[in-house]
């Protein structure tokens, strides 16, 4: 067997922190190491040098409004350019709250200038009036993923990039047009927290195996394995989300 | 002041009593918040009319992590001084309890019926409850991450921290936890005329290595470079300075010295005072976090006039309010019970329980409304520190496999994590896995420990559901 291994370079990890969003590196990394997939983890910090070509897995969460806006200010900086060339060169990407609407053109704060994102989604953010807190359950492609959604700002879509999932409880990207995140490329951005990763296995299966796949070539394949206690916690998830909401 | 009765306030407080008995004759959970929230709607301005009565005024306390057993120990400590003390117990301080609290002690033509009151307050709650209490010392623990999804982000709850102590009156004393630059900026917020009391940890030997995932604050409040540290004892509290030169911790009032943690049994230190003669403290409340509490305290009532014998005696007696470090006898077994509810006071108390004597340990987790509905807090706890915890772990409550997920994540061997879901099977379960006369340990969230206080009366554990488990 191959000696398969991937870098994950967590962005931001010591601003955007809050909301349980580490628990999605925690199941990336453990989830490769208990397949013998090496997995060695890049915190990229304000100010630090990321250089393009180097990252298989980006993951980006969700901070508090000070922190984005020295997260916003570094990214148009050189980090941003790095990560532009590689979500180009189809890396794989996985953005929550914060983290996703930078993804986007632009957050637009209610009384501050806007705060300018990278630009990978074809999407922008604005701030609503009120926050949008609970249980979501979102239909995808990798099925229905259970999360937390805790935001002020209203996410739309451009033409360029499709929604993430649709909304069977909860408000999602706009509480209007049942969307909920986006995706384009490899690059996924939703407003889940949970954390998203460790209660939603099959999708955390599918970004490695997207970073496995774009790095060796489409033979390479994930081993199974045992996610009964994962399929507790995601059914226990899904049943307090159709009772509280 | 008028000397005739005030009709609304009597009516809104034969209303609270009333609603009072009704609770208790139902037998109904404690009737901390419904008499109060029935008091207010008669006479909004209930609390801050008793309040101005209180011939030695009133003490607010507030905080993310330790504000309730602050405030006992404060009660207990002018208690012991000779006090007659009005205490909102049994985390009830949202503003219905607070209510509720004055209500049952006054008198029916509002006279409140105690020398001082020490008001514990819930960080949403305490600037309404300043502005109506207008005290005489407000005590401010610390600003942690908690519960996101009740009361928004760190920043927003420290903004109308700042707008409520911008209006503090002259003569107030604001005694605060230096160590938390949050409450530093805080602090320099207040008008020209406040009496600022500034407390925090003296050198010790049980500092952390680094900043632990879930620190908050990390960033200088005047330049926005990320603070460093002399010394970190819990959290983001510590000996801060920022880099650039423009902050650092201010000098202490008040330092707790000596410190010395005896486990799961309790801690000694030193009070030290700038200008007054150092006092030594005993208390039975264990781990570093409970050193702040006391010292927060103590501070307090030395401030207020209080001896140091009397202090340091009432503190040697203190035994911990409802569920923060409890100990409850099962089956023979000694249950420990300690509270957790956000990711800084639960690393504290992990801290301590994979540093005291192994013992077959159960976490229980829920996701009521008093829990916080979101449960991605554990993510941010760092569960890592069990990965090789010697003793059985259990997990129960509503979120029980959530709390399971997370601990295989963590790195626990998955065939050694138990689910029980019913809280009070997992109880009997775990008393029954410690041999007799030994330990276990009990981590709920607020409502399973509710829950947990429940099963343990019906098991004939807890003589009362409502009321501390120990006595001295």
């Amino acid at each position: 067997m191959t000696n398969y291994s991937l870098r994950i370079t967590w962005l931001y990890p010591r601003l955007m922190n809050i909301y349980g969003d580490r628990g999605n590196v925690r199941a990336l990394e453990q989830r490769c190491r208990w397949r013998g997939i090496a997995a060695d983890i890049a915190r990229v910090g304000i100010g630090d040098e990321l250089t393009a070509g180097e990252t298989d897995i980006y993951f980006f969460g969700g901070g508090q409004d000070r922190e984005q806006v020295a997260v916003a200010a570094d990214l148009r900086g050189p980090t941003g350019e790095a990560i532009r060339r590689d979500m180009a060169a189809d890396v794989v990407a996985l953005t929550v709250c914060g983290g996703y609407q930078l993804f986007g053109h632009y957050y637009r704060p209610y009384e501050t200038e806007d705060l300018p994102g990278i630009g990978i989604f074809d999407a922008w953010s604005d701030a609503g009036p009120d926050r949008f807190i609970g249980n979501v359950l979102s239909e995808t492609e990798w099925g229905t993923l259970v999360g937390f959604e805790n935001h002020s700002g209203r996410t739309f879509l451009g033409e360029g990039t499709r929604p993430f999932g649709r909304v069977v409880v909860g408000h999602g990207n706009n509480g209007q047009d049942g969307t909920e995140g986006a995706m384009t490329r490899n690059a996924f951005g939703c407003y889940l927290h949970g954390s998203l990763l460790p209660k939603n296995p099959a999708f955390a299966d599918h970004l490695i195996g997207l970073a496995l796949r774009r790095k060796y070539g489409p033979d390479a394949m994930l081993l199974p394995l045992d996610d009964t206690m994962e399929g507790e916690a995601h059914a226990a998830a899904a049943h307090r989300a159709k009772q509280t909401r | 002041m008028s000397l005739l009765p005030d009709l609304r306030l009597t009516a809104a407080l034969a209303t609270a009593k009333g609603t009072y008995r009704a609770t208790q004759l139902l037998g109904r959970s404690g009737g901390t918040a419904i008499p109060g929230l029935v008091a207010e709607r008669v006479d909004p301005l209930l609390i801050g009319k008793l309040a101005a009565r209180l011939p030695e005024g009133a003490i607010v306390v507030a905080g993310t992590n330790g504000k309730t057993t602050t405030a006992r120990m404060l009660a207990e400590i002018l208690t012991a001084a000779g006090k007659s003390v009005l205490n909102n117990g049994a985390g009830s301080n949202l503003s219905r309890g607070i209510a509720t609290a004055f209500a049952r002690q006054s008198s029916l033509l509002g006279w409140p019926g105690a020398d001082i009151a020490v008001i514990e307050t819930d960080e949403g709650a305490f600037p309404g409850v300043v502005a109506a209490v207008r005290p005489r010392v407000i005590v401010l623990n610390n600003l942690f991450r908690d519960q996101l999804d009740r009361y928004g982000e760190l920043n927003s709850v420290a903004a109308k921290w700042k707008i409520a102590l911008s209006r503090l009156g002259p003569g107030t004393s604001l005694v605060f936890d230096a160590d938390d630059p949050t409450l530093c900026a805080l602090a320099d917020a207040a008008p020209a005329g406040t009496s600022l009391v500034p407390f925090g940890l003296g050198p010790h030997a049980y500092t952390l290595p680094e900043l632990t995932h879930a620190a908050d604050a990390v960033l200088c409040t005047k330049c926005g470079a990320p603070l460093e540290y002399h010394a970190l004892s819990v959290g983001h509290l510590g000996d801060w300075y920022c880099p650039t030169g423009d902050n650092a911790r201010p000098p202490l009032a008040f330092a707790a010295t000596n410190i010395r943690l005896l486990g799961m049994e309790g801690a000694t230190f030193t009070v030290s005072h700038e200008a007054a003669r150092p006092f030594d403290i005993t208390t039975r409340v264990p781990g570093l976090y409970n050193i702040y509490n006391a010292l927060g305290a103590s501070v307090t009532a030395v401030t207020l006039g209080v001896t140091s014998e009397i202090v340091a005696g009432a503190l040697r007696t203190f035994v911990a309010p409802f569920g923060r470090i409890e100990r409850v006898a099962l089956h023979g077994r000694r249950l420990t019970l300690a509270l957790i509810k956000n990711p800084t006071g639960a690393n504290e108390v992990l801290r301590l329980v994979t540093s005291a004597t192994p013992a077959p340990l159960l976490l229980c987790i829920n996701d009521l409304i008093a829990d916080g509905r979101d449960v991605s807090w554990l993510w941010d706890t760092d569960f890592e520190m069990l990965a090789d915890y010697p003793a059985p772990i259990s997990v129960s409550g509503i979120r029980a496999f959530d709390m399971a997920v997370r601990l295989k994540y963590a790195g626990v061997p998955e065939e050694r994590i138990s689910v029980v879901p019913t809280i009070a099977d997992a109880l009997v379960a775990v008393a029954e896995q410690a041999s007799p006369d030994s330990d276990a340990y009990v981590l709920p969230t607020y409502t399973a420990m509710l829950a947990a206080r429940e099963a343990l009366h019906t098991l004939g554990a807890l003589r009362d559901v409502w009321a501390t488990a120990e006595r001295r």
